[in-house]
């Protein structure tokens, strides 16, 4: 047994209270203030989960958010969260969690066999066995991530809530230990709004696990009487359990406050959202988030009960733990040291303190020696010995006194924990993050913050100042000078005496060294979470990468979900060593926001379910539409009918219907949604003229007009029909999902080039209720109707437009089709959209009136050869593509037009607007379908083309497709061959886009 | 996120905004005389500057008025806003 054991007194947690909970189906318990990780440490757990690559036992290494080993799946059903850190979960009575990475199990692991292959998986194994053939990897992809035991996210709906909160400060500060309590403190003394933030659910950072005093009395009634004092001031924002994960540009900072988590599913009160997303405009940032410790990397560092220094104090002196029953050091600094202090105040046998340094000296090793333990200078720890329990010795050996070889082994050592510190490495994530660039610093041996790029100011450890006195007076001082940066005028605070937390010298170690003689082949790991080793670093080093982000990609450093917090400082300095770099020249891998993971819901917040993710938008006519049972189609933010099935059609037999009854007697189809542009003032006409490939100088008012209008490079963008209203007024109407690309548009372009031209735009799409009455019957179903103004062809001919009375009501009517039948679109104030609706509908019982939906509208215009922007045309078609010559104008400039003599616009090969005919009547082609000249066995076959618009026509008795094709237009009678996803080849014939009544007899009826 | 000081709204998040690119890129008069290689000139080469760039901003959340900005592609800093058609502040030296 490890003797790992609750100390009889101690720690910052409720002894009065005990909590059970269940981890991998086994119940235990613990006390509030434990996290999941202190608890199951002090009842001697020890194996958390398995390694990524060689399934090797881990157990916890860290304290906090570096922690890469005790990944869990916290809670169940739709409070599951996966991949959280052991160290950082509140306990909560009737808490669950298992561990993700130990399929099928942690005593029993499948996964472990790689560890035996381990010769055959380098760095970049899973590149170069998985990635080629790309298939293969599809395959594999599935299996390889559940050996390797990512979490699972919930399937069920999230029913807790999550809110945004956006706030404007003048001082933000992160982290809440001496320094950033210093500068809080500062600042808001100087009268500056102030919010203070920490991710964890106390304040006080490294001051919850030392014995140091501040000011005369204990450091942790100091945090008590600072927090006080900044609760008591109304401009200062606490956030605990806050997380600041990202930081942008021009000082926004984002951050993650986890409101209830520590209470357990369905415990808070539910008006209480479980996260809140804070975004947050700073005028000054202080970063005070600390340092995160290093490991030290030797042979088999990985084994469970190998933990940092810190951590071992923090479980000790914060959580009332003791780890183990012998314990033992290896450093290479002085802060080590406080981690032998602990043990021993926590009653475990500190066998010895390895201390690589040659000749350390000072107060720490006084202290030290003065509790007995033995200090081995110019040793190190060179490899462990593990069994069931995890690490039970360790062996020593002697350095040589350059300290680049090892010189004697000195055998094995007992002990169930070693702490182990390399150094600290402040963290620099949000410095980063802000755009600037950390530096590394030979004498302190880390990375330091670089020059500010935002306004920004690091202080305290977060800035390589490693002792408690040096924190306090640097927090202080960047919390004065950020108020002031401010605009507020702060005085210097008096720094309080501090006793304890010193720092010592340092002697930087990235690898300790391995000889000849050392045939174990132990793995000195680097990134525990996804095995990578030093000889991954040195392989990709001797492969030829030289940068520092390829090489991470290559052997997957820094890659987990702690994203390298541990790792990362050793593997860019082992590759620096390899290159003969400075570790500068190396440099680090670049710092991107989040700082530890947010959940999907904190991002998306309330904006989530039917309502909230995005508008929707219904016509006036709607509640009828639903009355009848239509099933709704999205187009844009807009619900439009698709079809309406009667006495359970499907979906098929609804539309035929749907299309015959509109040519053979009347259908009405609500167009209200299409965009409508109110365009007046003197140069309406000459606006259009520029938008338009067509001309509109001479449109009379009471004519309508089609229109085209192209980008800039010649490529159709929309198409609609625009009336002239009257004297410089015109109505424009756009695609329904254009409408705002459209507006925009034409804005942009009057107020950015064309500032002269005196025109107004305003969007009027709600404005009107639009209904299109198509059909043969269509003018005697008006008539019925009721309608102050001559129907007949000779006194109302097609692209005319009237304004009178239809059923009472004023309407605006057009001549216009896009079905090809006689049709009528009776425009009137939305408000009476559905009167007038219910007055048509009630008015065509006679002629058996039915309503089509958006499909029917497609079938019948693809029956026309009528193109839909955005489904025939994808960006790189021009009216030319589409045989549509006669739109573009000969005699005026408009946007777009010199791009279509461009030589590739010109060429006689583009894909080109065409019909299909399947020699199977019956088969309807899949739309997207790819066309080829010839079908083959050789691959790639050259593509010529796709299927644009494909359906049944109930009208013609067959299919019909539209396509583009390389050619097209010369090639009628052609036969090309669409290639389809099972493989199956069918051939089509080429021929004009129009199915039916080429010569637009139906829609004029001018003879009735 | 960057903040942008709205020549009619004053300052607001760019969430409000949309980014039209590099500003004073002015449309031919006479495109028709244009070679193939002056219009693809205008049509899509653009100067990709690193440090002060002008472009155009649009506050389309807000009152949906064009205006330039000089922003600086590496860090962000905006230095100066102004109307649409006004030429470039010229830079101290
Ligand atoms: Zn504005």
């Amino acid at each position: 047994m490890s003797g790992a054991r609750r100390s009889p007194t101690g720690g910052l947690i409720d002894r009065s209270r005990s909590i059970t909970f269940r981890f991998n189906g086994k119940e235990y318990s613990g006390h509030p203030g434990d996290t999941l990780a202190s608890a199951l440490l002090a009842q001697g757990v020890r194996l958390f989960g398995r390694s990524f690559k060689y399934h090797r036992p881990r157990g916890v290494v860290g304290a906090g958010a570096e922690e890469p080993n005790a990944l869990v799946q916290l809670g169940e059903g739709a409070y599951s969260t996966p991949n959280l850190r052991a160290t950082q979960i509140e306990l909560y009575q009737g808490l669950t969690a298992r561990t993700i990475n130990g399929w099928p199990s942690l005593s029993f692991d499948i996964g472990s066999i790689n560890n035996w292959l381990a010769r055959l998986l380098p760095a970049g194994f899973y590149y170069k066995t998985f990635m080629w053939p790309r298939s293969a990897w599809m395959r594999y992809e599935r299996h390889i991530r559940r050996a390797a035991g990512l979490g699972i996210a919930p399937t069920a709906p999230d029913p807790d809530r999550y809110d945004k909160m956006h706030r404007h400060c003048d001082v933000l500060v992160v982290g809440g230990g001496p320094a950033g309590l210093m500068a809080a403190l500062a600042a808001a003394r100087a009268g500056a709004r102030v919010i203070l933030a920490d991710e964890q659910p106390r304040f006080g950072g490294s001051l919850l696990h030392t014995d140091a005093r501040i000011g005369g009395e204990s450091a942790l009634d100091w945090v008590d009487a600072t927090l006080s004092e900044l609760k008591a001031n109304s401009n200062v924002t606490l956030l605990p359990r806050s997380t600041v994960t990202g930081y942008y540009d021009h000082n926004f900072l984002v951050i993650n406050e986890r409101r209830i988590h520590h209470l357990g599913p369905g415990q808070a009160d539910p008006r209480i959202s479980r996260e809140r997303l804070w975004r947050v405009r700073a005028s000054q940032v202080v970063l005070a988030t600390g340092a995160i410790e290093r490991p030290l990397v030797f042979g088999s560092n990985d084994a469970p009960g190998v933990m940092l220094c810190s951590a071992v104090s923090t479980y000790i002196r914060r959580y009332g733990v003791v780890p183990g029953q012998r314990g033992a050091v290896f450093t290479n600094n002085d802060s080590g040291y406080q981690a032998a202090v602990d043990m021993a105040w926590a009653g475990m046998e500190v066998n010895a303190v390895i201390d690589l340094r040659p000749s350390p000296a000072g107060q720490a090793v006084e202290t030290v020696e003065a509790l007995g333990i033995p200090v081995h200078a110019g040793h190190v720890v060179c490899g462990t010995r593990s069994n069931a329990q995890g690490l039970n010795r360790i062996e020593l050996a002697r350095l040589t006194d350059n300290g680049s070889d090892i010189l004697s082994y000195k055998g094995l050592l007992d002990c169930q924990v070693l702490a182990i510190s390399g150094g600290w490495s402040p963290t620099v994530h949000l410095h980063s993050q802000s755009g600037a660039k950390a530096v590394f610093d030979e004498e302190l041996a880390c990375f330091v913050p670089g020059n500010s790029v935002q306004a920004e100011r690091s202080a305290g450890s977060s800035a390589g100042t490693f002792d408690l006195a040096g924190c306090l007076s640097a927090g202080a001082g960047a919390g004065v000078a950020a108020a002031r940066a401010s605009g507020w005028s702060g005085d210097n605070l008096d720094i309080p005496m501090a006793i304890g937390g010193q720092c010592g010298s340092i002697q930087a170690c990235w690898e300790v060294p391995s000889t000849e003689l050392d045939s174990t082949g132990l793995k000195k790991f680097l990134d525990f979470q996804n095995d990578t080793t030093v000889a991954d670093i040195k392989l990709a080093a001797r492969e030829g990468y030289r940068s520092i982000e390829h090489v991470k990609r290559y052997t997957a450093l820094g890659f987990g979900t702690d994203q390298g917090k541990l790792g990362n400082i050793n593997g860019m300095a082992i590759l620096a060593k390899a290159l003969g770099q400075t570790l500068n020249d190396t440099g680090t891998t670049t710092f991107r926001p989040n700082y530890t993971p947010v959940t999907f819901g904190a991002i998306s917040g309330r904006a989530i379910g039917e309502d909230k993710f995005d508008p929707i938008r219904k016509s006036a006519i709607h509640s009828w539409h639903a009355r009848q049972g239509a099933e709704f189609e999205n187009v844009g933010q807009w619900k439009r009918p698709w079809y309406y099935p009667r006495d359970g059609e499907d979906m098929p037999t609804a539309v035929n219907r749907e299309c015959t009854a509109t040519r053979q007697g009347v259908g009405v189809l609500d167009a209200s949604t299409l965009g409508k542009i109110d365009i007046k003032g003197p140069d309406a006409a000459e606006f259009l003229n520029r938008l338009y490939t067509n001309r509109w100088d001479k449109l009379q008012p009471g004519r309508c007009r089609y229109g085209f209008m192209l980008g800039e490079d010649g490529m159709i963008m929309d198409d609609g029909v625009t009336t002239c209203l009257g004297p410089d007024h015109y109505l424009m109407t756009t695609t329904t999902g254009g409408a705002a690309a459209v507006m925009g548009w034409m804005e942009r372009w009057l107020q950015t080039e064309w500032p002269k031209l005196k025109v107004f735009l305003t969007s009027v799409t709600d404005h009107w209720s639009v209904m299109s009455v198509a059909g043969p019957r269509s003018r005697q179903l008006l008539e019925d109707v009721g309608c102050d103004f001559d129907l007949a062809a000779g006194a109302f001919p097609f692209m005319a437009v009237r304004e009178g009375s239809v059923a009472g009501i004023a309407a605006r009517v057009s001549r216009i089709s896009f079905s090809g039948e006689l049709a009528f679109e009776v425009s009137v104030d939305a408000n009476f959209g559905l009167a007038l609706w219910e007055a048509v509908m009630e008015a065509g019982h006679r002629f058996d009136i039915t309503p089509y939906g958006t499909e029917a509208m497609h079938v019948l215009r693809a029956e026309k050869g009528y193109v839909i922007v955005g489904q025939d045309t994808d960006g790189s078609v021009t009216p030319l593509d589409l045989g549509m010559q006669w739109i573009v104008s000969e005699s005026k400039d408009f946007i777009g037009k010199r791009s279509l003599s461009r030589s590739d616009t010109a060429r006689d090969n583009r894909k080109q607007l065409v019909g299909l005919r399947t020699s199977d009547p019956q088969q309807v082609l899949p739309e997207g379908a790819q066309l080829v000249n010839a079908p083959s066995e050789s691959r790639p076959v050259p593509m010529i083309g796709h299927v644009s618009s494909s359906y049944f026509s109930a009208n013609l008795g067959r299919s019909i497709a539209l396509a583009l094709v390389k050619g097209g237009a010369s090639r009628m009678g052609g036969t090309v061959y669409a290639q389809l996803m099972d493989g199956a080849i069918v051939p089509a014939v080429i021929t004009s886009a129009v199915f039916l009544d080429p010569e637009n007899e139906r829609q004029r009826q001018e003879a009735v | 996120m960057l903040q942008i000081d709205c020549p009619w709204c004053g300052s607001r998040d760019q969430d409000e905004f949309q980014c039209g690119g590099e500003a004073h890129i002015v449309r031919p008069a006479t495109p028709e005389d244009l070679s193939d290689a002056q219009w693809a000139d205008y049509l899509f080469n653009r100067a990709n500057t690193k440090g002060a760039h002008a472009e155009q901003w649009c506050h389309s959340g807000g009152c949906r008025r064009w205006f330039n900005i000089v922003r600086d592609t590496v860090s962000y800093k905006i230095s100066s806003v102004y109307q649409a058609g006004a030429s470039p502040p010229q830079e101290k030296p």
